[in-house]
């Protein structure tokens, strides 16, 4: 049977004419076993260990690459001087930025009241954790010596060193860790009345200790929930600022420095829109084929699928206007070096890169000003990995084309990622997706108790 | 009709009585009903927050934001403490006569670890306020009491109450809506 087309149903007057952020008819109940029922199960689908072994096979590549790495040394990769930064900076500004979408849409959205968030903040955390994972791995190995990456952090050392507060880049390993150790602690708080939840449906003895010990004896006791909610909005609100200063600090490796096409105030604020961007950009890339295959369109409806849309058109506004103050402060800065750099990626060698990410960044993305385009998920997902590519190219662009030319001609030069530096960056693409399919396998995907207060049952009827 | 569950192990002592509710709305009047009859040890169980009970249950605010923000002073001062101590006396560096407390710089970490304390504070704050972990609970043994997880709503009044009295306690239970009362053994 056909449905009727949502704009074809007569609306009474006085009701919301959105998609409901859950489809009706579920209880309290049915909501439980619907996302408790993927974890419990005893059957995996065939097309996770499908995926998961695609995924599996891909983080071999990247254990590969870096046993390959320790043994010969960062020559392995294209980075020599005057570009030392390549393909390693690259993927770590663009992991990490994709992490910043799971924080925005926990913490920001949970703040601001947006109740959609629900159904798909648990696995943009997810999605967040891993991302950082992976966007960690890259300046660590790209140190060289990684083995002797802890003197990165303050501790007190025979040698009575002490890292350089003044850098960015130890702000980085600051602002880094602290997301990491913050994302984590939001997500497994988060987690603990689903834990208590599978506990208690669970029939296996083994799923029945694990997740009895990671609920830590969670009763939804009224105080708890009490001190619950007040440290879940603190820590929201904590973790609001604490995402925008991660990016800006990110930015900062960039600006701090006097590199043309990297020293300049507009960097901070079009990072941080440019991350959120990237995030959801993934969010939609995991989620539209993740509902399909889990049967979850009940949950992640089509709302959430415009509603991300629509985010990620604004966020790439963003992103379009930080793209035009560079190029008007390329001219208007009267600095030559400036005017170089700005016309090099326009016109220079790696002009084809620049122009394939204002397509990808700029242009596609004006396709989602149609209503068309937000609710037809294949769409979407288009648009979104098309997204993706051009938020990876506009970090290639930043980091290579400033370094590749600067103030001395004589030290010009040109970079290309090697074999190595693909395979470490599609390596920890499959350690981002193995990690996902193991959380789909393990947790719940979705909060199962926030959405308990989306159910009609919910609402507490106050007698008159 | 309300069911009375009564347990034959009788030698261990009482913890309190456990009511079963099957809509949020029931245990909310039954909790407000139970605290205008006086009734202060007690506690609801319910698988997601209500914000009603707070009220209802005549639950005081909780002072963890204080922790938080307790947590937060500690992280900017002592990272604040370390930059300049470090940067002044331990190993003072001289470029080119520049300031050795040069604070601006020390911002971006000082801002990074206020909100990691303030953060850890939050959730081991929420956690040892709650005594969680805590593996076994009396409450555990409330027959069906897994379905606080899933689509039930509970209400306990402990022994430790002064009003409660076994039989008048679970009558005024069941005059509250209660679908099952039970004995819960600590």
């Amino acid at each position: 049977m056909k449905k009727p087309k949502p704009d074809l149903v007569p609306i009474p007057p006085g009701q919301d004419r959105r998609v409901p952020v859950i489809e009706p008819g579920y209880t309290f109940a049915s909501v439980t076993d619907k996302i408790g029922q993927i974890v419990l199960t005893r059957r995996t689908p065939v097309f996770w260990f499908f995926g998961f072994g695609i995924s599996f096979l891909l983080m071999m590549a990247l254990l590969a690459s870096i046993g390959m790495l320790l043994f010969r040394g960062v020559g392995i990769w294209g980075v020599n001087i005057p570009i030392g930064w390549g393909f390693a900076i690259i993927n770590f500004v663009w992991w990490i930025g994709i992490g910043h979408a799971g924080t925005l849409i926990s913490a920001i959205l949970l703040l601001l009241r947006q109740e959609w968030r629900t159904s798909i903040n648990r696995f943009a955390e997810a999605m967040t954790l891993f991302a950082v994972a992976c966007a960690g791995l890259f300046p660590v190995l790209h140190m060289g010596r990684p083995w002797l990456a802890y003197w990165l952090l303050p501790y007190p050392n025979t040698m009575a060193l002490w890292p350089q507060w003044r850098s960015p880049l130890v702000w980085d390993v600051f602002a880094v860790s602290t997301y990491a150790t913050v994302s984590a602690l939001f997500w497994y708080v988060g987690l603990i009345p689903d834990f208590a939840t599978l506990r208690d449906r669970a029939r296996r003895k083994g799923f029945q200790i694990v997740y009895g010990m990671l609920s830590l004896g969670w009763r939804g006791s009224a105080q708890h929930w009490h001190r619950y909610e007040t440290a879940y909005l603190l820590l929201a609100g904590l973790a609001t600022p604490l995402v925008i200063s991660v990016h800006t600090v990110v930015s900062f490796d960039f600006t701090v420095a006097i590199t043309p096409g990297w020293h300049s105030t507009i960097f901070p604020p079009y990072f941080v829109a440019g991350a959120i961007y990237a995030g959801f950009a993934m969010v939609l890339t995991l989620s539209i084929p993740l509902r399909k295959l889990y049967g979850l369109e009940d949950f992640i409806t089509l709302r959430h699928l415009q509603n991300m849309g629509k985010i990620m058109l604004a966020t790439g506004l963003i992103v379009g206007y930080g793209y035009m103050v560079e190029a008007f402060m390329g001219w208007y800065s009267g600095s030559p070096g400036e005017l170089y750099v700005t016309l090099n990626r326009m016109l220079g060698p790696y002009a084809k890169a620049y122009w394939a990410l204002i397509l990808c960044n700029i242009v596609t993305p004006q396709t989602l000003w149609f209503r068309k385009v937000r609710s037809t998920p294949w769409i979407l997902f288009l648009v979104a990995m098309v997204v993706n590519v051009g938020m990876w190219l506009e970090r290639f662009v930043i980091v290579v084309t400033s370094l590749h030319r600067d103030f001395l001609p004589s030290s010009w030069g040109m970079y290309h990622g090697t074999f190595w530096d693909w395979a470490t960056f599609i390596g920890t693409i499959g350690l981002f997706l193995s990690l996902l399919f193991l959380f789909l396998r393990f947790l719940p995907m979705i909060s199962i108790f926030e959405m308990r207060t989306l159910v009609p049952e919910a609402e507490v009827r106050e007698e008159p | 009709m309300t069911d009375f569950e009564r347990h034959p192990d009788e030698g261990r002592p009482l913890y309190g009585l456990m009511a079963e509710f099957e809509s949020p709305t029931e245990l909310l009047a039954a909790a407000r009903g139970a605290y205008e009859s006086g009734y202060r040890k007690m506690d609801a169980y319910t698988p997601y927050p209500m914000h009603e009970l707070t009220e209802a249950l005549g639950i005081k605010p909780t002072k963890l934001p204080w922790l938080v923000l307790a947590g937060g002073i500690l992280g900017c001062c002592s990272a604040l403490f370390m930059m300049w101590f470090s940067a002044t006396i331990h190993y003072p560096l001289n470029v080119g006569g520049r300031p050795l407390a040069s604070w601006p710089m020390f911002i971006p970490i000082t801002f990074e670890v206020t909100v990691l304390f303030a953060s850890l504070a939050a959730v081991f704050g929420m956690l040892g306020m709650n005594g969680l972990p805590m593996p076994y609970h009396p409450v555990f043994n409330a027959p069906r009491f897994a379905l606080a997880s899933r689509d039930r709503f509970f209400l306990c009044i402990e022994v430790a109450d002064p009003n409660f009295a076994l039989e008048k306690t679970s009558l005024f239970l069941a005059n509250q809506g209660a679908r099952v009362v039970s004995e819960v053994e600590e």
